[in-house]
Protein backbone atom coordinates (compact mmCIF):
# COMPACT_ATOMS: atom_id res chain seq x y z
CA UNK A 1 0.00 0.00 0.00
CA UNK A 2 2.99 2.31 0.22
CA UNK A 3 3.51 2.34 -3.54
CA UNK A 4 1.08 5.17 -4.24
CA UNK A 5 1.42 8.08 -1.82
CA UNK A 6 -1.73 10.01 -0.98
CA UNK A 7 -2.45 12.86 -3.36
CA UNK A 8 -1.52 16.31 -2.09
CA UNK A 9 -5.11 17.47 -2.47
CA UNK A 10 -8.26 15.47 -3.04
CA UNK A 11 -11.73 16.89 -3.38
CA UNK A 12 -14.58 14.46 -3.95
CA UNK A 13 -18.12 15.68 -4.39
CA UNK A 14 -17.28 18.84 -2.48
CA UNK A 15 -19.98 21.50 -2.30
CA UNK A 16 -20.22 24.81 -0.54
CA UNK A 17 -23.45 26.62 0.19
CA UNK A 18 -23.51 30.03 1.81
CA UNK A 19 -26.48 31.12 3.85
CA UNK A 20 -27.26 34.78 3.32
CA UNK A 21 -30.00 37.09 4.48
CA UNK A 22 -31.92 36.55 1.23
CA UNK A 23 -31.63 32.76 1.20
CA UNK A 24 -28.85 30.35 0.40
CA UNK A 25 -26.49 30.35 -2.48
CA UNK A 26 -24.39 27.47 -3.77
CA UNK A 27 -20.94 28.59 -4.83
CA UNK A 28 -19.53 25.23 -5.87
CA UNK A 29 -21.25 21.93 -6.31
CA UNK A 30 -19.89 18.38 -6.56
CA UNK A 31 -16.30 19.34 -7.28
CA UNK A 32 -13.91 16.43 -7.88
CA UNK A 33 -10.27 17.31 -8.12
CA UNK A 34 -7.01 15.49 -7.43
CA UNK A 35 -3.65 17.23 -7.28
CA UNK A 36 -0.48 15.13 -6.95
CA UNK A 37 2.55 16.25 -4.95
CA UNK A 38 4.74 18.46 -7.12
CA UNK A 39 1.96 19.13 -9.62
CA UNK A 40 1.08 22.63 -10.79
CA UNK A 41 -2.63 22.96 -11.46
CA UNK A 42 -4.27 26.07 -12.87
CA UNK A 43 -7.97 26.58 -12.35
CA UNK A 44 -9.81 28.73 -14.87
CA UNK A 45 -13.47 29.59 -15.06
CA UNK A 46 -15.85 32.46 -15.70
CA UNK A 47 -15.74 35.45 -13.38
CA UNK A 48 -17.32 34.87 -10.00
CA UNK A 49 -17.93 31.17 -10.55
CA UNK A 50 -16.52 29.98 -7.24
CA UNK A 51 -12.88 29.31 -8.01
CA UNK A 52 -11.78 31.11 -4.85
CA UNK A 53 -14.29 29.13 -2.80
CA UNK A 54 -12.61 25.92 -3.93
CA UNK A 55 -9.32 27.21 -2.55
CA UNK A 56 -10.83 28.27 0.74
CA UNK A 57 -12.19 24.74 1.27
CA UNK A 58 -8.72 23.29 0.83
CA UNK A 59 -7.21 25.95 3.12
CA UNK A 60 -9.51 25.00 5.97
CA UNK A 61 -10.65 28.61 6.39
CA UNK A 62 -14.18 27.62 5.38
CA UNK A 63 -15.41 24.05 5.77
CA UNK A 64 -17.18 22.32 2.89
CA UNK A 65 -20.93 21.91 3.24
CA UNK A 66 -20.86 18.38 1.86
CA UNK A 67 -18.28 16.09 0.31
CA UNK A 68 -14.69 15.17 1.04
CA UNK A 69 -11.72 17.51 1.21
CA UNK A 70 -8.36 15.95 1.99
CA UNK A 71 -4.82 17.27 2.14
CA UNK A 72 -2.09 14.61 2.09
CA UNK A 73 -4.70 11.96 2.79
CA UNK A 74 -6.06 13.59 5.93
CA UNK A 75 -9.47 15.25 6.01
CA UNK A 76 -9.31 19.03 6.36
CA UNK A 77 -10.65 20.16 9.72
CA UNK A 78 -8.51 23.22 10.39
CA UNK A 79 -5.69 24.83 8.48
CA UNK A 80 -3.58 21.85 7.28
CA UNK A 81 0.13 21.69 8.07
CA UNK A 82 2.46 22.80 5.34
CA UNK A 83 -0.14 24.91 3.55
CA UNK A 84 0.55 28.27 1.93
CA UNK A 85 -2.05 30.65 0.56
CA UNK A 86 -1.48 33.75 -1.50
CA UNK A 87 -4.52 36.00 -1.55
CA UNK A 88 -5.93 38.06 -4.35
CA UNK A 89 -5.73 41.31 -2.41
CA UNK A 90 -2.66 42.63 -0.64
CA UNK A 91 -2.14 40.77 2.60
CA UNK A 92 1.21 42.25 3.63
CA UNK A 93 1.11 44.13 6.92
CA UNK A 94 1.39 47.86 6.19
CA UNK A 95 2.98 48.66 9.56
CA UNK A 96 5.83 46.18 9.19
CA UNK A 97 8.98 46.47 7.15
CA UNK A 98 9.60 44.12 4.24
CA UNK A 99 11.94 42.02 6.37
CA UNK A 100 9.51 41.68 9.27
CA UNK A 101 6.67 40.89 6.89
CA UNK A 102 8.63 38.01 5.41
CA UNK A 103 9.76 36.88 8.87
CA UNK A 104 6.14 36.70 10.10
CA UNK A 105 5.61 33.01 9.31
CA UNK A 106 8.65 31.67 11.18
CA UNK A 107 7.94 34.09 14.06
CA UNK A 108 4.37 32.79 14.42
CA UNK A 109 5.75 29.27 14.40
CA UNK A 110 8.08 29.99 17.28
CA UNK A 111 11.43 30.60 15.58
CA UNK A 112 13.45 33.15 17.54
CA UNK A 113 13.68 36.65 16.17
CA UNK A 114 17.27 36.60 14.90
CA UNK A 115 16.94 33.25 13.22
CA UNK A 116 13.62 34.28 11.61
CA UNK A 117 15.15 37.49 10.31
CA UNK A 118 18.12 35.65 8.85
CA UNK A 119 15.78 33.31 7.00
CA UNK A 120 13.71 36.28 5.89
CA UNK A 121 16.79 38.05 4.53
CA UNK A 122 17.48 35.02 2.29
CA UNK A 123 13.94 35.02 0.98
CA UNK A 124 13.89 38.76 0.39
CA UNK A 125 16.98 38.26 -1.76
CA UNK A 126 15.41 35.31 -3.57
CA UNK A 127 12.50 37.46 -4.73
CA UNK A 128 14.94 40.13 -5.88
CA UNK A 129 14.26 42.68 -3.16
CA UNK A 130 17.67 42.76 -1.49
CA UNK A 131 18.26 46.32 -0.33
CA UNK A 132 14.57 46.91 0.38
CA UNK A 133 14.48 45.07 3.72
CA UNK A 134 13.69 48.18 5.75
CA UNK A 135 11.10 49.65 3.40
CA UNK A 136 7.45 49.71 4.32
CA UNK A 137 4.87 48.28 1.88
CA UNK A 138 3.47 51.69 0.92
CA UNK A 139 6.89 52.64 -0.38
CA UNK A 140 6.92 49.73 -2.84
CA UNK A 141 5.24 49.20 -6.21
CA UNK A 142 2.41 46.71 -6.64
CA UNK A 143 4.76 44.14 -8.17
CA UNK A 144 7.22 44.48 -5.32
CA UNK A 145 4.46 44.02 -2.76
CA UNK A 146 3.42 40.83 -4.53
CA UNK A 147 6.99 39.59 -4.30
CA UNK A 148 6.99 40.34 -0.58
CA UNK A 149 3.79 38.31 -0.27
CA UNK A 150 5.38 35.52 -2.30
CA UNK A 151 8.42 35.42 -0.02
CA UNK A 152 6.16 35.61 3.04
CA UNK A 153 4.27 32.53 1.82
CA UNK A 154 7.23 30.52 0.55
CA UNK A 155 9.44 31.02 3.61
CA UNK A 156 7.25 28.46 5.40
CA UNK A 157 8.17 25.99 2.62
CA UNK A 158 4.58 24.90 1.97
CA UNK A 159 3.94 21.48 0.46
CA UNK A 160 0.57 22.69 -0.77
CA UNK A 161 0.45 26.16 -2.24
CA UNK A 162 -2.85 27.85 -3.01
CA UNK A 163 -2.80 31.00 -5.12
CA UNK A 164 -5.92 33.07 -5.75
CA UNK A 165 -5.37 35.30 -8.79
CA UNK A 166 -2.28 36.63 -7.08
CA UNK A 167 -0.97 38.59 -10.04
CA UNK A 168 -4.30 39.81 -11.38
CA UNK A 169 -3.72 43.45 -10.51
CA UNK A 170 -0.27 43.70 -12.11
CA UNK A 171 0.60 45.13 -15.52
CA UNK A 172 1.65 42.63 -18.18
CA UNK A 173 5.43 43.04 -17.96
CA UNK A 174 5.51 42.91 -14.20
CA UNK A 175 3.21 39.93 -14.22
CA UNK A 176 5.45 37.91 -16.53
CA UNK A 177 8.46 38.76 -14.43
CA UNK A 178 6.75 37.58 -11.24
CA UNK A 179 5.39 34.47 -12.99
CA UNK A 180 8.90 33.44 -14.02
CA UNK A 181 10.06 34.07 -10.50
CA UNK A 182 7.31 31.85 -9.15
CA UNK A 183 8.27 29.03 -11.55
CA UNK A 184 11.94 29.33 -10.53
CA UNK A 185 11.18 29.23 -6.83
CA UNK A 186 8.68 26.42 -7.21
CA UNK A 187 10.97 24.21 -9.35
CA UNK A 188 12.37 21.43 -7.22
CA UNK A 189 10.35 22.40 -4.14
CA UNK A 190 8.03 19.43 -4.67
CA UNK A 191 5.06 21.56 -3.70
CA UNK A 192 1.63 21.01 -5.18
CA UNK A 193 0.22 24.27 -6.50
CA UNK A 194 -3.35 25.26 -7.22
CA UNK A 195 -3.34 28.52 -9.11
CA UNK A 196 -6.66 30.24 -9.71
CA UNK A 197 -6.75 32.74 -12.54
CA UNK A 198 -9.04 34.10 -15.23
CA UNK A 199 -6.12 34.62 -17.59
CA UNK A 200 -5.80 31.63 -19.94
CA UNK A 201 -2.27 32.52 -21.03
CA UNK A 202 -1.14 32.58 -17.45
CA UNK A 203 -2.96 29.35 -16.67
CA UNK A 204 -1.36 27.39 -19.50
CA UNK A 205 2.10 28.93 -19.27
CA UNK A 206 2.50 28.01 -15.61
CA UNK A 207 0.70 24.70 -15.20
CA UNK A 208 1.02 20.97 -15.74
CA UNK A 209 -2.75 20.69 -15.72
CA UNK A 210 -5.49 23.20 -16.48
CA UNK A 211 -8.86 22.65 -14.84
CA UNK A 212 -11.84 24.37 -16.46
CA UNK A 213 -14.78 25.12 -14.22
CA UNK A 214 -18.37 25.75 -15.22
CA UNK A 215 -20.43 28.87 -14.63
CA UNK A 216 -21.66 29.03 -11.04
CA UNK A 217 -22.45 26.92 -9.13
CA UNK A 218 -19.07 25.74 -10.28
CA UNK A 219 -18.09 22.19 -10.93
CA UNK A 220 -15.18 20.72 -12.86
CA UNK A 221 -15.93 20.71 -16.56
CA UNK A 222 -12.71 19.73 -18.20
CA UNK A 223 -9.13 18.79 -17.33
CA UNK A 224 -6.43 19.54 -19.88
CA UNK A 225 -2.84 18.23 -19.59
CA UNK A 226 -0.17 20.75 -20.49
CA UNK A 227 2.79 18.83 -21.87
CA UNK A 228 5.10 21.74 -22.44
CA UNK A 229 8.76 21.30 -21.51
CA UNK A 230 10.19 22.76 -18.30
CA UNK A 231 11.98 24.93 -17.32
CA UNK A 232 9.79 27.44 -19.09
CA UNK A 233 10.02 31.11 -19.77
CA UNK A 234 6.54 32.57 -19.65
CA UNK A 235 7.31 35.20 -22.26
CA UNK A 236 8.69 32.75 -24.80
CA UNK A 237 6.49 29.75 -24.33
CA UNK A 238 3.32 31.49 -25.34
CA UNK A 239 4.68 31.99 -28.84
CA UNK A 240 5.15 28.26 -29.55
CA UNK A 241 2.62 26.38 -31.75
CA UNK A 242 1.99 23.81 -29.01
CA UNK A 243 0.95 26.60 -26.71
CA UNK A 244 -1.45 28.04 -29.27
CA UNK A 245 -3.04 24.62 -29.74
CA UNK A 246 -3.54 24.23 -26.02
CA UNK A 247 -4.93 27.72 -25.77
CA UNK A 248 -7.50 26.93 -28.45
CA UNK A 249 -8.40 23.66 -26.75
CA UNK A 250 -8.97 25.26 -23.33
CA UNK A 251 -10.78 28.26 -24.75
CA UNK A 252 -13.21 26.00 -26.66
CA UNK A 253 -14.14 24.49 -23.35
CA UNK A 254 -14.27 27.73 -21.42
CA UNK A 255 -16.13 29.77 -24.03
CA UNK A 256 -19.57 28.26 -23.43
CA UNK A 257 -19.28 28.95 -19.73
CA UNK A 258 -18.16 32.52 -20.24
CA UNK A 259 -21.05 33.10 -22.64
CA UNK A 260 -23.46 31.57 -20.16
CA UNK A 261 -22.17 33.86 -17.40
CA UNK A 262 -22.46 36.88 -19.71
CA UNK A 263 -26.01 35.97 -20.65
CA UNK A 264 -26.94 35.74 -16.96
CA UNK A 265 -25.24 39.03 -16.27
CA UNK A 266 -27.21 40.64 -19.10
CA UNK A 267 -30.41 39.24 -17.70
CA UNK A 268 -29.72 40.61 -14.26
CA UNK A 269 -28.73 43.99 -15.64
CA UNK B 1 -34.44 40.74 17.44
CA UNK B 2 -31.99 39.21 15.00
CA UNK B 3 -28.37 39.01 16.11
CA UNK B 4 -27.47 41.44 13.34
CA UNK B 5 -29.84 44.05 14.68
CA UNK B 6 -28.42 43.75 18.15
CA UNK B 7 -24.85 44.27 17.10
CA UNK B 8 -25.88 47.09 14.89
CA UNK B 9 -27.65 48.71 17.78
CA UNK B 10 -24.36 48.61 19.68
CA UNK B 11 -22.60 50.26 16.79
CA UNK B 12 -25.28 52.90 16.51
CA UNK B 13 -25.11 53.82 20.17
CA UNK B 14 -25.15 57.61 20.12
CA UNK B 15 -21.61 58.52 21.04
CA UNK B 16 -19.05 60.55 19.24
CA UNK B 17 -16.70 58.10 17.59
CA UNK B 18 -13.66 60.16 16.83
CA UNK B 19 -12.40 59.69 13.32
CA UNK B 20 -8.79 58.46 13.24
CA UNK B 21 -6.26 60.75 11.63
CA UNK B 22 -5.91 58.27 8.78
CA UNK B 23 -9.47 58.88 7.74
CA UNK B 24 -9.20 62.64 7.74
CA UNK B 25 -8.55 64.12 4.35
CA UNK B 26 -4.99 65.34 4.05
CA UNK B 27 -4.52 68.94 2.96
CA UNK B 28 -3.20 69.32 -0.57
CA UNK B 29 0.53 70.02 -0.45
CA UNK B 30 1.22 73.63 -1.37
CA UNK B 31 4.66 74.83 -2.52
CA UNK B 32 7.00 75.44 0.42
CA UNK B 33 7.29 79.19 0.01
CA UNK B 34 3.60 79.82 -0.27
CA UNK B 35 3.01 77.62 2.70
CA UNK B 36 5.48 79.39 4.97
CA UNK B 37 4.10 82.78 3.94
CA UNK B 38 0.61 81.60 4.70
CA UNK B 39 1.73 80.26 8.04
CA UNK B 40 3.17 83.63 9.08
CA UNK B 41 -0.05 85.29 8.05
CA UNK B 42 -2.13 82.81 10.04
CA UNK B 43 0.03 83.36 13.15
CA UNK B 44 -0.17 87.16 12.80
CA UNK B 45 -3.94 87.11 12.53
CA UNK B 46 -4.18 84.79 15.53
CA UNK B 47 -2.05 87.13 17.69
CA UNK B 48 -4.08 90.12 16.53
CA UNK B 49 -7.32 88.35 17.46
CA UNK B 50 -6.06 87.54 20.97
CA UNK B 51 -4.84 91.10 21.47
CA UNK B 52 -8.16 92.51 20.28
CA UNK B 53 -10.11 90.18 22.55
CA UNK B 54 -8.04 90.83 25.70
CA UNK B 55 -7.78 94.56 24.95
CA UNK B 56 -11.51 95.05 24.50
CA UNK B 57 -12.24 92.99 27.61
CA UNK B 58 -9.81 95.03 29.70
CA UNK B 59 -11.23 98.27 28.32
CA UNK B 60 -14.84 97.21 28.82
CA UNK B 61 -14.19 96.02 32.38
CA UNK B 62 -12.44 99.29 33.24
CA UNK B 63 -15.28 101.52 31.97
CA UNK B 64 -18.60 99.81 31.32
CA UNK B 65 -19.07 96.36 32.84
CA UNK B 66 -18.59 95.33 36.46
CA UNK B 67 -15.21 93.61 36.93
CA UNK B 68 -16.54 92.06 40.15
CA UNK B 69 -18.64 89.70 38.05
CA UNK B 70 -16.67 89.55 34.83
CA UNK B 71 -13.13 90.17 36.09
CA UNK B 72 -10.53 91.47 33.63
CA UNK B 73 -7.29 90.24 32.07
CA UNK B 74 -5.02 92.26 34.36
CA UNK B 75 -6.79 90.95 37.48
CA UNK B 76 -6.49 87.38 36.23
CA UNK B 77 -2.81 87.92 35.58
CA UNK B 78 -2.35 89.30 39.10
CA UNK B 79 -4.15 86.25 40.48
CA UNK B 80 -1.86 83.93 38.56
CA UNK B 81 1.23 85.80 39.76
CA UNK B 82 0.03 85.62 43.36
CA UNK B 83 -0.65 81.92 43.12
CA UNK B 84 2.71 81.14 41.65
CA UNK B 85 4.74 83.42 43.96
CA UNK B 86 2.89 83.42 47.30
CA UNK B 87 0.94 80.18 46.90
CA UNK B 88 -2.78 79.64 47.29
CA UNK B 89 -5.08 79.51 50.30
CA UNK B 90 -4.63 75.75 50.33
CA UNK B 91 -0.85 75.62 49.82
CA UNK B 92 1.58 75.75 46.93
CA UNK B 93 0.02 75.99 43.45
CA UNK B 94 2.42 73.30 42.22
CA UNK B 95 0.99 70.89 44.73
CA UNK B 96 -2.54 71.56 43.44
CA UNK B 97 -1.43 71.09 39.85
CA UNK B 98 0.44 67.92 40.72
CA UNK B 99 -2.55 66.42 42.55
CA UNK B 100 -4.98 67.12 39.70
CA UNK B 101 -2.47 65.91 37.14
CA UNK B 102 -1.86 62.67 39.01
CA UNK B 103 -5.57 62.02 39.22
CA UNK B 104 -6.10 62.78 35.56
CA UNK B 105 -3.14 60.70 34.39
CA UNK B 106 -4.08 57.73 36.57
CA UNK B 107 -7.68 57.91 35.34
CA UNK B 108 -6.52 58.31 31.77
CA UNK B 109 -4.17 55.31 31.88
CA UNK B 110 -6.60 53.01 33.69
CA UNK B 111 -9.62 54.08 31.65
CA UNK B 112 -7.75 53.77 28.34
CA UNK B 113 -6.37 50.33 29.17
CA UNK B 114 -9.79 49.13 30.20
CA UNK B 115 -11.37 50.66 27.10
CA UNK B 116 -8.77 49.20 24.75
CA UNK B 117 -8.87 45.70 26.23
CA UNK B 118 -12.66 45.46 26.40
CA UNK B 119 -13.17 47.27 23.10
CA UNK B 120 -10.81 44.97 21.21
CA UNK B 121 -12.16 41.82 22.85
CA UNK B 122 -15.78 42.74 22.17
CA UNK B 123 -14.89 43.90 18.69
CA UNK B 124 -13.48 40.45 17.95
CA UNK B 125 -16.17 38.40 19.59
CA UNK B 126 -19.59 38.70 18.02
CA UNK B 127 -21.25 36.68 20.72
CA UNK B 128 -19.94 38.70 23.67
CA UNK B 129 -20.71 41.91 21.81
CA UNK B 130 -24.29 40.84 21.31
CA UNK B 131 -24.66 39.85 24.96
CA UNK B 132 -23.16 43.11 26.24
CA UNK B 133 -24.78 45.54 23.78
CA UNK B 134 -27.79 46.59 25.91
CA UNK B 135 -25.71 46.95 29.07
CA UNK B 136 -23.16 49.12 27.37
CA UNK B 137 -25.88 51.24 25.81
CA UNK B 138 -27.46 51.72 29.24
CA UNK B 139 -24.15 52.49 30.95
CA UNK B 140 -23.33 55.00 28.27
CA UNK B 141 -26.67 56.71 28.75
CA UNK B 142 -26.03 57.36 32.47
CA UNK B 143 -25.01 60.97 33.08
CA UNK B 144 -21.65 59.80 34.35
CA UNK B 145 -20.72 63.05 36.05
CA UNK B 146 -23.31 62.17 38.69
CA UNK B 147 -21.21 59.15 39.58
CA UNK B 148 -18.64 61.56 41.03
CA UNK B 149 -20.94 62.04 44.05
CA UNK B 150 -21.24 58.30 44.49
CA UNK B 151 -17.49 57.85 44.26
CA UNK B 152 -16.91 60.42 47.02
CA UNK B 153 -19.10 58.29 49.28
CA UNK B 154 -17.34 55.09 48.20
CA UNK B 155 -13.75 56.21 48.11
CA UNK B 156 -13.68 59.29 50.33
CA UNK B 157 -12.20 62.75 49.75
CA UNK B 158 -8.80 61.50 48.61
CA UNK B 159 -7.48 60.98 45.13
CA UNK B 160 -9.11 57.64 44.40
CA UNK B 161 -12.64 59.05 44.03
CA UNK B 162 -11.36 61.50 41.35
CA UNK B 163 -9.44 58.78 39.57
CA UNK B 164 -12.63 56.71 39.47
CA UNK B 165 -14.60 59.58 37.93
CA UNK B 166 -11.88 60.09 35.31
CA UNK B 167 -11.78 56.36 34.53
CA UNK B 168 -15.51 56.25 33.91
CA UNK B 169 -15.36 59.23 31.55
CA UNK B 170 -12.27 58.02 29.68
CA UNK B 171 -13.44 54.45 29.33
CA UNK B 172 -16.36 55.06 26.98
CA UNK B 173 -14.46 57.47 24.76
CA UNK B 174 -11.75 54.86 24.18
CA UNK B 175 -13.99 51.80 24.24
CA UNK B 176 -16.15 52.74 21.27
CA UNK B 177 -13.15 53.58 19.11
CA UNK B 178 -11.27 50.41 20.04
CA UNK B 179 -14.42 48.41 19.33
CA UNK B 180 -14.83 50.02 15.93
CA UNK B 181 -11.12 49.62 15.16
CA UNK B 182 -11.15 45.93 16.02
CA UNK B 183 -14.24 45.49 13.87
CA UNK B 184 -12.72 47.08 10.81
CA UNK B 185 -9.66 44.87 10.63
CA UNK B 186 -9.06 43.65 7.09
CA UNK B 187 -10.26 40.05 6.96
CA UNK B 188 -7.58 39.09 4.47
CA UNK B 189 -4.87 40.15 6.92
CA UNK B 190 -6.36 37.90 9.59
CA UNK B 191 -6.73 34.95 7.20
CA UNK B 192 -3.20 35.44 5.95
CA UNK B 193 -1.79 35.46 9.47
CA UNK B 194 -3.73 32.31 10.37
CA UNK B 195 -2.39 30.52 7.28
CA UNK B 196 1.13 31.65 8.16
CA UNK B 197 0.69 29.92 11.50
CA UNK B 198 -0.59 32.57 13.92
CA UNK B 199 -2.53 31.44 16.97
CA UNK B 200 -5.65 33.32 18.08
CA UNK B 201 -3.57 35.33 20.51
CA UNK B 202 -0.96 36.13 17.90
CA UNK B 203 -3.68 37.31 15.53
CA UNK B 204 -4.92 39.62 18.28
CA UNK B 205 -1.53 41.11 19.14
CA UNK B 206 0.09 41.19 15.71
CA UNK B 207 -2.89 42.02 13.47
CA UNK B 208 -5.90 43.33 15.35
CA UNK B 209 -4.16 45.67 17.81
CA UNK B 210 -1.89 47.35 15.24
CA UNK B 211 -4.86 47.72 12.86
CA UNK B 212 -6.95 49.35 15.55
CA UNK B 213 -4.11 51.62 16.70
CA UNK B 214 -5.05 54.60 14.57
CA UNK B 215 -8.63 54.44 15.84
CA UNK B 216 -7.49 54.10 19.45
CA UNK B 217 -4.96 56.92 19.22
CA UNK B 218 -7.59 59.24 17.76
CA UNK B 219 -9.78 58.63 20.79
CA UNK B 220 -6.93 59.25 23.24
CA UNK B 221 -6.89 62.94 22.28
CA UNK B 222 -10.44 63.48 23.52
CA UNK B 223 -9.91 60.97 26.32
CA UNK B 224 -7.28 63.05 28.10
CA UNK B 225 -9.64 66.00 28.05
CA UNK B 226 -12.24 63.77 29.68
CA UNK B 227 -9.72 62.64 32.29
CA UNK B 228 -9.06 66.27 33.29
CA UNK B 229 -12.80 66.98 33.43
CA UNK B 230 -13.26 63.89 35.61
CA UNK B 231 -10.52 64.93 38.03
CA UNK B 232 -11.75 68.51 38.33
CA UNK B 233 -15.42 67.64 38.65
CA UNK B 234 -14.41 65.10 41.27
CA UNK B 235 -12.59 67.81 43.18
CA UNK B 236 -15.63 70.07 42.89
CA UNK B 237 -17.74 67.41 44.49
CA UNK B 238 -15.51 67.00 47.49
CA UNK B 239 -11.76 67.18 47.96
CA UNK B 240 -9.00 68.45 50.18
CA UNK B 241 -6.59 69.48 47.45
CA UNK B 242 -6.39 70.13 43.69
CA UNK B 243 -7.26 72.65 41.00
CA UNK B 244 -10.95 71.81 41.14
CA UNK B 245 -11.04 72.71 44.82
CA UNK B 246 -9.15 75.91 44.04
CA UNK B 247 -11.73 76.86 41.44
CA UNK B 248 -14.54 75.86 43.77
CA UNK B 249 -13.07 78.05 46.53
CA UNK B 250 -12.78 80.95 44.10
CA UNK B 251 -16.45 80.48 43.30
CA UNK B 252 -17.31 80.44 47.01
CA UNK B 253 -15.54 83.76 47.57
CA UNK B 254 -16.92 85.44 44.41
CA UNK B 255 -13.39 85.58 43.04
CA UNK B 256 -14.07 85.58 39.26
CA UNK B 257 -10.38 86.12 38.49
CA UNK B 258 -9.57 82.95 40.44
CA UNK B 259 -11.98 80.91 38.33
CA UNK B 260 -10.44 82.25 35.13
CA UNK B 261 -6.92 81.62 36.44
CA UNK B 262 -7.83 78.03 37.28
CA UNK B 263 -9.26 77.62 33.81
CA UNK B 264 -6.08 78.90 32.23
CA UNK B 265 -3.88 76.49 34.18
CA UNK B 266 -6.14 73.58 33.23
CA UNK B 267 -6.09 74.61 29.59
CA UNK B 268 -2.29 74.73 29.56
CA UNK B 269 -2.14 71.22 31.04
CA UNK B 270 -4.56 69.95 28.41
CA UNK B 271 -2.57 71.53 25.58
CA UNK B 272 0.72 70.05 26.82
CA UNK B 273 -0.90 66.62 27.04
CA UNK B 274 -2.32 67.05 23.55
CA UNK B 275 1.16 67.82 22.25
CA UNK B 276 2.60 64.71 23.91
CA UNK B 277 -0.18 62.55 22.47
CA UNK B 278 0.36 63.93 18.99
CA UNK B 279 4.05 63.02 19.31
CA UNK B 280 3.13 59.51 20.41
CA UNK B 281 0.67 59.18 17.52
CA UNK B 282 3.29 60.25 15.00
CA UNK B 283 5.77 57.75 16.34
CA UNK B 284 3.41 54.81 16.46
CA UNK B 285 1.99 55.52 13.03
CA UNK B 286 5.26 56.36 11.30
CA UNK B 287 4.69 53.50 8.85
CA UNK B 288 1.81 55.37 7.30
CA UNK B 289 2.28 57.05 3.88
CA UNK B 290 1.84 60.58 5.21
CA UNK B 291 0.91 61.64 8.68
CA UNK B 292 -1.88 64.10 8.23
CA UNK B 293 -2.23 64.95 11.89
CA UNK B 294 -5.07 67.37 12.34
CA UNK B 295 -4.28 71.02 11.75
CA UNK B 296 -6.06 71.91 14.98
CA UNK B 297 -3.41 70.15 17.06
CA UNK B 298 -0.51 71.96 15.36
Amino acid sequence: MTTTPAPAIRLAGASKTFVTASGSYTAISEVDLVVQPGEFVSVVGPTGCGKSTTLSLVSGLHPATTGTVEVHGAPVTGIPDGLGYMFQTDAVLPWRSVLDNVAAGPRYRGTDKREARDQARDWVAKVGLAGFEDYHPHQLSGGMRKRVALAQTLINEPKVLLMDEPFGALDVQTREYVQDMLLDLWAGSGAAVVFVTHDLTEAIALADTVVVMTAGPATVKDVVRVDLPRPRSVEEIRLTPDFTDLYRRVWESLREEVELTRARGARVA
Amino acid sequence: MSPDLLTRSLEETPVTVTTPAAVRTPLPAAPALRRSRRRTKVAAVRIALVALWLGSWELAASHWIDPFFYSKPSAIWDQLVTWFTDGTSQGSIWEQISVTLQEAVAGFVLGSLLGIVLGVLLGRSRFTAEVCAPFIKAANAIPRIVLASLFVIWFGLGMSSKVATAVVLVFFAVFFNAFQGAREVDKTLVDNARILGASRRQVLTSIVLPSATSWILASLHTAFGFALIGAIVGEFTGADRGLGLLINNAQGTFNAAGIYAGMIITTVIALVAELALTRLERRLLSWRPQTSTAELSA
